[in-house]
């Protein structure tokens, strides 16, 4: 079988690419891409340890499925903020959108 | 090495590579359809753990929902940030010191701990029992059912607050354009 560090593995090195992405990317629409990969990165781990740890127990699985509602709506807002500054502002580079700036 | 191993490294090459496209991509709509493979990966990774209403879950939400909604908004944004400009911030060298320092760390944590380092099994369970547990828990005054109505209200909540937010301007909000 499959040892359990391999997959924590994946997961850290999955959620360490969305974190270049988030930190790198000047597009807003490439950040909330790689947020979407870190959610999925913390949802993958959230099942590991279910599977490892407790898989009689169901509640690892409802605790997944909760964080798939937060991203769904994570995914709506964020996308409709985008689309909001870019009627605006006409841009979506991330450095340009400065309004809460000092 | 056996079967299951090889899938699991073969999934976790495409779900890893595909994912440093989506960051690497200069153009973002093929970032976009990279994201779709990696989503596709992680939902194999699920059925891999013996999970499969959520690998399910992962195909109708997040390839089905999510990415094609981020692929809508590269195409409704699309004439800013042409594939031949700055994709990078002036921060990308720092960005990508911290994400190799916390995989670094990560890694060496991980390996560190006897109890998880290689050797460990997965305990036995019974998939299809699971399912329908899952199913009932979720309605079950005594489990899980004020978390499930919490997150109906959230997702309520979001798609009002997405509607809001996206709707087209009134003319009477012409004048707060600014440029």
């Amino acid at each position: 079988m499959i040892p359990l560090s391999w997959y924590l593995i994946l997961t850290a090195a999955l959620f360490c690419v969305g974190l270049f992405g988030v930190l790198s990317r000047r597009n807003a629409v490439a950040i909330l891409m790689s947020i979407e990969l870190m959610l999925n990165a913390v949802i993958l781990n959230l099942i590991v340890f279910w599977r490892y740890g407790q898989p009689a127990d169901i509640s690892g699985q409802v605790f997944a499925l909760i964080v798939f509602a937060v991203a769904a709506s994570e995914a709506a807002v964020g996308l409709a903020l985008i689309l909001s500054i870019y009627r605006r502002r006409s841009t979506v580079a991330a450095d340009d959108i400065n309004m809460l700036k000092w | 090495m056996t079967a299951m191993q090889a899938i699991f490294l073969l999934l976790g090459l495409i779900t890893f590579l595909s994912a440093v496209m989506v960051v690497v991509s200069p153009q973002l709509i093929h970032a976009g359809l990279w994201l779709v493979l990696t989503l596709a990966g992680v939902a194999g990774l699920f059925v891999l753990l013996e999970a499969p209403f959520l690998a399910v879950v992962q195909v109708v939400i997040y390839i089905g929902a999510i990415a094609i909604l981020i692929i809508f908004a590269i195409m409704l944004t699309r004439r800013m940030l042409r594939e031949d400009g700055r994709q990078y911030n002036n921060l990308w060298a720092g960005a990508v010191t911290v994400s190799l320092i916390l995989f670094a760390v990560l890694t060496f944590l991980v390996l560190q701990e006897p109890s998880l380092a290689a050797g460990s099994e997965p305990l036995q369970a019974e998939t299809s029992v699971l399912l329908q547990d899952l199913g009932r828990s979720m309605v079950d005054v005594d489990r899980f059912i004020i978390p499930f109505e919490v997150a109906s209200i959230l997702l309520l909540a979001a798609l009002i607050g997405a509607i809001y937010v996206a709707r087209p301007m009134m003319a009477s909000e012409e004048g707060d354009r600014e440029e």
